[in-house]
């Protein structure tokens, strides 16, 4: 037991001389939570427009009017002319333009129908679409506050909610994201480098040619991450509480709980890592690429697994990462307990104790 | 016996780098392997340190069989790695600490084994071990590898980059260490370093070219060896390169060392053929072998 402490002190002495590395530790996740939390976003906001009215009657400026009141526009442009159109999209100075035809009002009136074209910029498509989603939605409130006398009959109402997220504030998908990332790439990475380390530097073949058993030197290597990627996800669930008001639904011992079993995946994968990789390099390209990639875009964090193709919807099964934001987005937003996340909590304890078993027999006691 | 090697063979892929090893080690001796670079020391180390499975033939340390037994020689031997492996970004003390923990032990415990090395280095014991200087470097990881109190303790190259004056310190500490009843396994490509050991081995390609004591291998060359000086040394390796009674010719520091084929040699003749290719000042002197010329007329 004094041999592993000993070992773990050391371990410790590396992390906290390494400035840089310390630096990447803690900086990392506040860096990415901020950058996430506030540049990323797949909301609209103040989203400059320019306006084509050819008939400048009561009903357009009305709506021009309720358009620029609403905080998802403002209005850059008023064009004259049709021919105007296509040189704003192209000096790129707004993402669209609602053309109103010639005599909007008498139109509505006399033949109870009126048209207004909206041209989106659809170099972005994602964007497009959610602009004009809010246009019509702006349009459709208007329509109904003006026929609020007419009586329809055989009228479908959709009542929509949005549950979990009534706001549908991106920081809630991305807080589990961003977590998932942060404790994948510290807790693999940096473990699977540092055991690398020890043997670029030679210094594994003295560990080797002394009593230290393997065990102990894998969890003497291993210890220290769990506690800097515990410290990591304290810090990650402070800051989406405190500065994104992102309420925690569920129980919080159990999201640590979760948490330390994720941690626990991700250190047994940096152990594999490092049981195939020689150098510090290719221990880092195989962290990097065999698992910053797939977390990022096969674990649901961006792009929803159900409309990926089915390989693509297969090979998500295998990445922890799907399992562990399942599990997370399901406390934090849903506040379930642990009977509707036994499954994926299993599948990740099989995961865990597969890298293990597999790592024990990879690590070498030898040099070859 | 404290190491014994029977035909040990190690190939790696297509390079034989070991081929039918054998000697013995006895107690508290101090053997050295004497080769250049790529003769398999570092391989031999390895074996014996139950780092690498040998392909064939079977070796002991400590009494020890190194593949059953290893996690016992683990626990009985000193090993100082070729290359610098200590960690670099923890202090000579911390280095120290860490290596008698995970053996078990205590610096205190062990002190007076290390007592005579330590004090040159305790100085210094603040510093980070990677800003040592290379003697130095090579003092700190002898204490680590001394500091469990080995048995037997396997040197690959301790001296390989060390200054002349560091070099002679720590061989200094080696005979020293050698009291306190511990077996050295010393490898060195310096010639000069190979009289200080009890006994060696020449090596070369994998293979032992022959065992025994400095002064026994020395003694067996089987011809005079003479110092040749000119004016132009070049040229006087030229000259004695066409010589056609030449036996061997080698540059050995300001000298060459010949050794003439016949066995009536007279080295006026040699004088009177050097003149005639234009050199002058031209000294012929009887000398001693060393164990370099025995090991290049052995390596012919």
């Amino acid at each position: 037991m004094k041999r592993f402490i000993g070992f773990i002190k050391k371990e410790f002495y590396h992390i906290f001389r390494d400035r840089r590395s310390l630096f990447i530790l803690f900086g990392m996740p506040i860096a990415q939570i901020m950058l996430f939390g506030f540049a990323i976003t797949n909301e609209i906001n103040n989203v400059d427009i320019a306006i084509l009215d050819h008939s400048k009657d009561a009903t357009t400026k009305e709506i021009i009017n309720k358009i620029s009141a609403s905080k998802y526009f403002s209005i850059k442009q008023m064009l004259t002319r049709e021919a105007e159109i296509a040189s704003v999209f192209e000096k790129g100075h707004v993402k669209a333009v609602l053309n109103f035809e010639k005599d909007f009002s008498q139109k509505l009136i006399k033949d109870n129908k009126a048209t207004v074209q909206i041209i989106t910029d659809a170099t972005d498509p994602n964007t497009a679409n959610t602009i004009s989603n809010y246009v019509n939605a702006i349009l459709q409130t208007y329509q109904k506050e003006i026929n609020k006398d007419i009586v329809i009959s055989y009228q479908i109402v959709p009542q929509t909610r949005m549950v979990y997220n009534p706001e549908l504030k991106s920081v809630y998908m991305f807080v589990p994201g961003v977590m998932t990332i942060i404790l994948m790439l510290v807790s693999a990475m940096m473990t699977s480098i540092s055991i690398t380390r020890e043997k670029e530097l030679g210094t594994m073949e003295i560990l080797l040619v002394s009593p230290l058993k393997p065990i102990q030197v894998i969890v003497g290597k291993v210890f220290p991450y769990i506690f800097l990627s515990i410290i990591n996800a304290i810090v990650i669930v402070m800051l989406s509480i405190f500065i994104f008001k992102m309420p925690v639904q569920g129980s919080l011992f159990l999201l640590g709980l979760e948490s330390v079993l994720f941690i626990i995946t991700a250190l047994a994968l940096g152990i594999l890592i490092s049981t195939i990789s020689a150098t510090q390099q290719t221990a880092m390209m195989i962290s990097l690429m065999g698992l910053m990639l797939p977390v990022i875009l096969l674990s649901g964090f961006i792009f929803p697994i159900s409309s990926m193709p089915l390989p693509l919807q297969l090979i998500s099964n295998i990445i922890p990462a799907k399992w562990f934001i399942i599990i997370i987005k399901g406390i934090m937003l849903k506040g379930v307990g642990l009977q509707y996340i036994w499954k994926e909590t299993l599948i990740l304890v099989g995961m865990t104790v597969f890298f293990i078993a597999l790592s024990v027999k990879k690590y070498k006691i030898r040099l070859e | 016996m404290s190491i014994s090697v029977n035909h040990i063979s190690k190939s790696y892929k297509k390079v034989k780098a070991l081929q039918d090893i054998s000697f013995e080690v006895k107690q508290n001796e101090l053997f050295g392997l004497i080769g250049p670079d790529g003769a398999g020391k570092t391989t031999l180390f390895r074996i014996l340190t139950t780092l690498l499975f040998p392909n064939e033939g079977t070796a002991t340390v400590a009494g020890f069989d190194v593949v059953t037994d290893y996690k016992k020689i683990r626990n009985s031997v000193g090993y100082m790695p070729g290359k610098f492996s200590l960690y670099q970004d923890l202090t000579v003390e911390e280095n120290l600490n860490f290596f008698a923990t995970i053996f078990g032990t205590t610096i205190e415990e062990n002190y007076d084994l290390i007592k005579d090395i330590y004090v040159q280095i305790e100085p210094f014991k603040n510093r980070r071990a990677g800003k040592l200087s290379g003697g130095m470097k090579q003092k700190l990881a002898l204490c680590c590898a001394l500091i469990h109190k080995p048995k037997v303790l396997f040197l690959d190259e301790p001296t390989t980059g060390v200054d002349p004056v560091s070099r002679k310190e720590f061989w200094d500490m080696l005979k020293r260490l050698q009291q306190k009843n511990i077996t050295i396994l010393v490898s060195t490509p310096y010639m000069d370093e190979a009289a200080l050991c009890d006994r060696i081995a020449l090596i070369q390609d994998g293979k032992i070219l022959e065992i025994d004591t400095p002064e026994a291998i020395v003694k067996h060359f089987p011809k005079q060896i003479y110092n040749v000086r000119a004016n132009n040394m070049y040229q006087l390796i030229t000259s004695l390169n066409e010589y056609q009674h030449n036996h061997s010719v080698y540059p050995f520091g300001e000298f060459v060392h010949y050794t003439d084929s016949r066995t009536d040699f007279n080295p006026n003749d040699l004088k009177v053929y050097l003149e005639s290719k234009n050199l002058f000042n031209i000294e012929i002197e009887k000398t001693k072998a060393t164990i370099e010329d025995t090991f290049m007329e052995l390596a012919k």
